[in-house]
């Protein structure tokens, strides 16, 4: 990886600037500032950010944050009332947006800018350098090896020269006696686009999370229903900091038919698979109609915007009429499924009533079974194989009136009365499609509807994530990117080799070293294997030939 | 042959497997025992038996036949262990295999974290046998072995789960990159940690009693070989972790959740977990911070990989995403990583 300042590898060649001598505490602003970047810019410093920044996501992990999960945030923040506004304080909801981990990751990049300037200037003059002349002794080195020739010196630094350039080597044939030869300069590039990468994935991340969106929207299956890409239709809806609506692109879409695939049989009989939503869709409101089916891990994309089925789930249409006879509320109902057999909970409100407000609430079952053991309802299939509506019905003030918004799942039964029968018991609406309950008291009655058409009689919804991420490419490059240079940088092996070859005696001797410049490398392989090659058959041959000439 | 004959082929290796790793692990114990009294031998000798590929250092005094036949014996039950693993790993490939038969339709065994478990065991015998040889990792055979055997014992005992179909969100062939490449990263974690583990075992009993005759540690390799290995195989595990948890698992993330990084417990520990990688590949070559420091994290980087796998799960639940008034809502896409899973 990369080496700072202080990234001293084995490399007994680096230079260092002499110290000069200065007396202590005499540091000019000037000097100040250099001693700050130096600090900064320094391998042990970028080190010790890193670790700095995995400690700090941990809380992240540990305690609910808003932008993941608000729900669950706001159920720890009310169970935890002397806690949560240290915590709030601490920006402990939201790590990964707070000041001190951008601080962080910010002073990281920087000291990494500060590692890859000056870096690259380095590389640049390195880059055309021949490689260093041979030390005076290379016995020295830890790898190294000697050996005696009658051959003459000149012919075994020619063939030397030979097998390096073979192996890629750059070569510089110095003072005569030595040649010496470098390879895996490209690590150091590599190294280089590693870290220039990183900042890369940071922008395009930056951008996602500063420009981008996220939002849900429950929508019923069929030809009455659409979806317009505008805030007001979302459900949930999730901008980034940056965000301006004009950037949402103008389409809409409706699902003509949704299928599913129950399996019946197995061990996870009774389970779904095969989603499958049959979307009719318009880029914007001129453009012609297109067709798509939208599955799980297939999402539609329009333009810069994905659209991505997640959810489904029964949307029973109840009609309420109230004393007078009147439609007051009805419609198909989304039921929000809380178990895998599509036991759902929903809730029908109907503030025009008269004389009184009717809330009904209670659960959905698509095919009904009965618990002798609970005493209750439950769904034994998610297919719907005899759908049937158990509701409990509210009266009263249903708080709809001063204006605050309320969930459409949820009913606020602080100011109602539940019905009851005369023995005490809950007065409770057990209806199957096309079935009506005349309500006590005369307040109305309420009808389970056979929707003409549906599957059993009971519409479907779908959930429909659509999210906009700008930069994700450029955060795809950056991470591709980094990942092939840090392949460069691990797996390319710089070191030097030196071999010298001079008369003793009646012979030639002849000294091999290597020098392995990436920490992590066995170069006594490389030098057995060139001295082998040096001395091989080739040289055998060759001493061959001159015995005969 | 049927899907529950399958499923009871997968248990029955999986247990076989099990019993073969324990008898390899004896052999190795006995012939680590053995070993104990026999002090190194010195000279070249010594230094060509510790060369042999995935041998043991013996040494052979001439004229001495009840140290010949110690070590011929030691030999012997080293070379049986290795035999045994590696029969231990086929039978371990051939459950996951079967695995992956009992589900219908077939799939890869990665559908929760009891396959998960058994397939990351799998990776590091597997990468051990491989890589026995090239590294010369005898001296690894017992702490290998027991790691596996531990860990297959924890996912037979508390993970394990009937083989169910995958769910729909689960189903993408980016998922099996990405699971395939986490598994072997982490395999190539544990064996660069445990290395590591040695490493800082063999520094310290360097420095505090100089070098020793007998003993497990005395034949532990040179603690720059020890680095270097422990360096190679983090070198190796690092790249495939980057490939695992920043390419793979975000194209999958945004192809099934809608954004491709989403902060989850366990995306947040994979970054930690390459964090304190990366962290360790700048140490090795930093001044005061390589050897003791690089090892110590290397160690810290394979429990915070473990600890990501099994630990998160007891602090943070499986969120399932609401609407109203906390109900659970059930999707077809899950909210979390597939693999947080409640206990």
């Amino acid at each position: 990886m990369s080496h700072c300042e202080d990234g001293t590898v084995s490399t007994a060649l680096s230079t260092r600037p002499p110290e000069d001598d200065r007396r202590p505490g005499e540091l000019s602003f000037r000097e100040l500032l250099r001693w700050v970047w130096r600090q900064v810019t320094s391998m042990r410093t970028a080190l010790i950010l890193l670790l700095l920044l995995a400690l700090a996501a941990i809380p992240g992990s540990i305690i609910p944050q808003t932008g993941v999960d608000s729900l669950k945030t706001s159920n720890w923040q009310s169970d935890h009332p002397k806690l949560t506004p240290v915590y709030e304080r601490l920006g402990l909801f939201s790590v990964y947006d707070s000041a001190w981990f951008s601080a962080i990751y910010i002073l990281l990049m920087i000291s990494l800018v500060g590692c890859i300037v000056p870096r690259t200037f380095h590389y640049w003059r390195g880059m055309r350098a021949k490689p260093p002349a041979a030390p005076r002794n290379l016995s020295r080195l830890p790898d190294h090896a000697t050996y005696g020739t009658t051959e003459a010196p000149e012919v075994v630094l020619e063939r030397a020269t030979t097998l390096l350039k073979r192996r890629r080597y750059r070569l510089s044939v110095g003072d005569g006696d030595a040649v010496s030869a470098e390879r895996g300069y490209l690590r150091e590039v590599g190294n280089l686009v590693f870290h220039l990468s990183v900042l890369v994935v940071l922008v395009g991340f930056g951008l996602g999370s500063m420009f981008g969106y996220k939002g849900g929207v429950i929508l019923l299956v069929g030809d009455g229903y659409g979806f317009s890409n505008n805030l007001t239709q979302y459900d949930e809806f999730k901008p980034g900091s940056l965000f301006r609506a004009d950037d949402m692109e103008p389409f809409s879409f409706k699902i003509d038919d949704f299928d599913i695939d129950w399996l019946t049989t197995g061990r996870r009989a009774g389970m779904a698979r095969g989603f499958e939503s049959h979307l009719s869709y318009k880029q914007s409101p001129d453009a012609a109609e297109q067709k798509y089916n939208l599955r799980v891990n297939h999402p539609l994309s329009i333009g810069n915007t994905d659209v991505f089925l997640i959810g489904h789930g029964y949307a029973p249409t109840i009609t309420i009429k109230d004393a007078d006879g009147n439609v007051v509320g009805g419609g198909p109902t989304p039921f929000l499924p809380t178990s895998q057999s599509f036991q759902s909970i929903g809730v029908v409100k109907a503030p025009d009533a008269q004389p009184t407000q009717i809330g009904l609430e209670g659960e959905f079952y698509p095919t009904v079974a009965f618990s002798d053991e609970t005493g209750s309802y439950y769904s034994l299939l998610g297919k719907p194989y005899d759908p049937m509506i158990s509701m409990l019905v509210y009266t009263g003030d249903l708080g709809m009136n001063d204006g605050s918004s309320q969930s459409v799942y949820a009913l606020d039964k602080s100011k109602t009365t539940m019905l009851t029968k005369k023995d005490g018991t809950p007065y409770r609406l057990d209806l199957r499609p096309g079935e009506t309950a005349k309500l006590p008291n005369g307040l109305g009655s309420v009808t389970f509807e056979d929707v003409p058409g549906a599957e059993a009689g009971v519409d479907r919804w779908n959930k429909i994530q659509i999210s906009q991420t700008p930069g994700k490419w450029i955060a795809l490059t950056g991470v591709v990117m980094a990942l092939i240079g840090l392949l460069g940088s691990l797996f390319i092996r710089p070191r030097r080799v030196w071999v010298r070859a001079r008369r003793e005696g009646d012979g030639t001797l002849v000294e091999v070293a290597a020098l392995d410049r990436s920490g992590g490398g066995d170069v006594s392989v490389v030098v057995d294997e060139l001295v082998a090659s040096l001395q091989g058959p080739q040289s055998d041959k060759q001493q061959q030939r001159e015995d005969e000439s | 042959m049927t899907d529950a004959a399958w499923e009871s082929l997968s248990n029955q290796a999986v247990a076989a497997a099990g019993l073969l790793y324990f008898l390899a692990l004896l052999a190795h114990l006995v012939e680590w025992a053995s070993l104990r009294k026999v002090p190194l031998g010195t000279g070249a000798a010594a230094r060509a038996s510790i060369d042999i590929p995935g041998g043991v250092a013996v040494a052979t005094g001439p004229g001495s036949d009840e140290a010949e036949g110690r070590a011929r014996r030691t030999a012997l039950f080293g070379r049986l262990g290795y035999l045994v693993t590696c029969i231990a790993v086929a039978v371990h490939a051939l459950s996951l295999f079967a695995r992956g038969m009992a589900a219908d339709p077939n799939r890869v065994p990665w559908g929760n974290m009891y396959e998960f478990t058994l397939t990351g065991t799998f990776v590091v015998a597997f990468l051990y046998v491989v890589l026995y040889r090239k590294f010369r990792l005898a001296w690894m055979a017992p702490i290998v072995l027991a790691f596996v055997l531990t860990v297959l014992m924890v996912a037979v005992i508390w993970l394990y789960a009937p083989v169910a179909p995958l769910t729909e969100a689960l189903s993408s062939y980016w998922l099996v990159i990405h699971v395939v490449s986490a598994i072997i990263a982490t395999g190539a974690f544990t064996l660069g940690g445990i290395t590591s583990a040695l490493y800082l075992v063999k520094a310290r009993g360097l420095a505090k009693n100089g070098p020793q005759q007998t003993g497990y540690v005395a034949r532990l390799p040179q603690p720059e070989v020890l680095d270097r290995v422990a360096y190679r195989l983090h070198a190796f595990g690092f790249p495939v972790w980057t490939f695992a948890v920043l390419i793979t698992g975000p194209i999958w993330a945004h192809q099934a959740w809608s954004s491709y990084w989403n902060w989850d417990p366990k995306e947040v520990w994979a970054f930690i977990t390459w964090l304190v990688y990366a962290a360790y590949l700048h140490a090795r070559t930093t001044a005061g911070w390589k050897g003791r420091n690089a090892a110590i994290l290397a160690l810290v980087g394979v429990a915070t990989l473990w600890f990501n796998f099994i630990g998160i799960n007891y602090f943070s639940t499986t969120s399932q995403h609401s609407y109203a008034g906390g109900a659970k809502q059930i999707q077809i896409v899950p909210e979390s990583h597939p693999l947080n899973r409640d206990f």
